[in-house]
């Protein structure tokens, strides 16, 4: 690609991307929701969080990991223990990260 | 619960981002080392990350635009791999309803990943406050105070969700990010990825989602949607332009409904016995 086309994509993925993002903030400001799409929403969080740590503490590497020689694995587990006790995100982060590296050194 | 005001939520916006920006900083940089591997213009690789603004995309593109992709299939991928946004989108509409046009397109533009998790948890639990009646601390919020004079109808438990300046929280996680962004880009291509793999600092990003995620999964539908995403997630989670995250989310989202209305309908056939 060329500078001027190149530049020109890079315009449209930046403009696709905001349209995206923008699409539904407009939208739903004009036309009212059915009440079960929006008792729908508030199950995103959970859904959207969850796919986000499952692949990296079960698939650290790219491939299934279930044994106990998973630092990632075990490291997540003790922090969501953390989390579920305290909701406290510095808290849970700092265990996470410290449980990481110990095992990282142990295993 | 303190009355809160303009600079109070931007400020808890940006303190809540804090622990995410360590897992972010270190993508940054690798990206902007890897757009210099891959050949691109330094100001070019700058730009990417202030125009497009979305770190998997960007990943992304990198590789295609080092491969010789032509511009329709970066324009494709960006679209699928950015897609999962709409559900973000839809997800923080009815909390941004009533501000002015300016609002929703400068918060249309930080709503990434990050920003977007650490402000829906704000507001779902700002709401369970002001359903024990907090509502009444709220101050009004230049912002919106127009809107609402408009719009006497508004609802009392809308009203105070606009008047409480709740869109600034969202304004200071996506600032937060966006800025440490746009600098760790620059070192990543000025420096490389400065940060050694072994501190392992990326594994800050899963952890900031744990700790996101535990008070979100306050009842079986929620509890429904985490697993069944979960599941997918691991499947799919070798799809390409994350598809997999994309699949995982509406199926663990139809799963959830999927129990949300087998828990009414057992209290509705309750209430008819």
């Amino acid at each position: 690609m060329t500078g001027a086309t190149f530049w020109l994509t890079l315009v449209a993925m930046g403009l696709i991307t905001y349209g995206i993002r923008l699409s539904m903030i407009l939208l739903l400001g004009r036309i009212a929701m059915p009440a079960a799409a929006q008792r729908s929403l508030r199950l995103v969080p959970p859904a959207v969080l969850s796919a986000l740590i499952v692949p990296e503490l079960l698939r650290p590497a790219g491939a299934l990991d279930i044994s106990p020689g998973n630092p990632r694995l075990l490291a997540g587990l003790i922090a969501a223990a953390v989390a579920w006790r305290t909701k406290n995100a510095l808290l849970t982060i700092g265990v996470g990260m410290a449980a990481l590296w110990i095992l990282q050194a142990v295993l | 619960m303190r009355a809160s005001t303009p600079s109070s939520e931007f400020f808890a916006g940006v303190k809540a981002e804090l622990p995410i920006l360590l897992g972010v900083a270190p993508f940054g940089m690798i990206y902007g080392a890897l757009a210099m591997t891959a050949g691109l213009p330094a100001l070019t690789a700058q730009a990417m990350s202030s125009i497009v603004f979305a770190g998997s995309a960007q990943f992304i593109a990198v590789q295609l635009i080092a491969n010789g992709a032509p511009g329709l299939v970066l324009l494709l991928t960006t679209f699928v791999v950015n897609i999962r946004h709409m559900l973000y989108s839809a997800s923080v509409a009815p909390y941004l309803t009533g501000l002015r046009p300016g609002w929703k397109w400068l918060l249309a533009y930080l709503l990434t990943d990050e920003a977007y998790a650490v402000a829906i948890l704000h507001y779902q639990q700002t709401d369970s406050d002001m359903h024990r009646g907090d509502a009444k601390n709220a101050e009004d919020c230049a912002e919106t105070s127009a809107y609402l004079r408009a719009e006497p109808t508004v609802s009392p438990c809308h009203r105070a969700t606009l008047s409480r300046c709740r869109h600034w929280y969202l304004l200071g996680a996506g600032l937060a990010l966006w800025t440490i962004w746009q600098m760790c880009t620059a070192i990543g291509i000025t420096l490389g990825a400065a940060v050694p793999p072994g501190w392992a600092l990326d594994f800050a990003l899963p952890l900031t989602f744990i700790a996101l995620l535990a008070p979100v999964l306050k009842d079986r539908p929620a509890g429904v949607a985490a697993f069944a995403a979960g599941a997918v997630a691991l499947i799919g989670a070798g799809w390409p332009y994350k598809l997999g995250l994309v699949a995982a989310a509406l199926t663990g989202i139809a799963a959830g409904a999927w129990a949300d209305q087998r828990a009414r309908g057992a209290a509705a056939a309750q209430g008819n016995a």
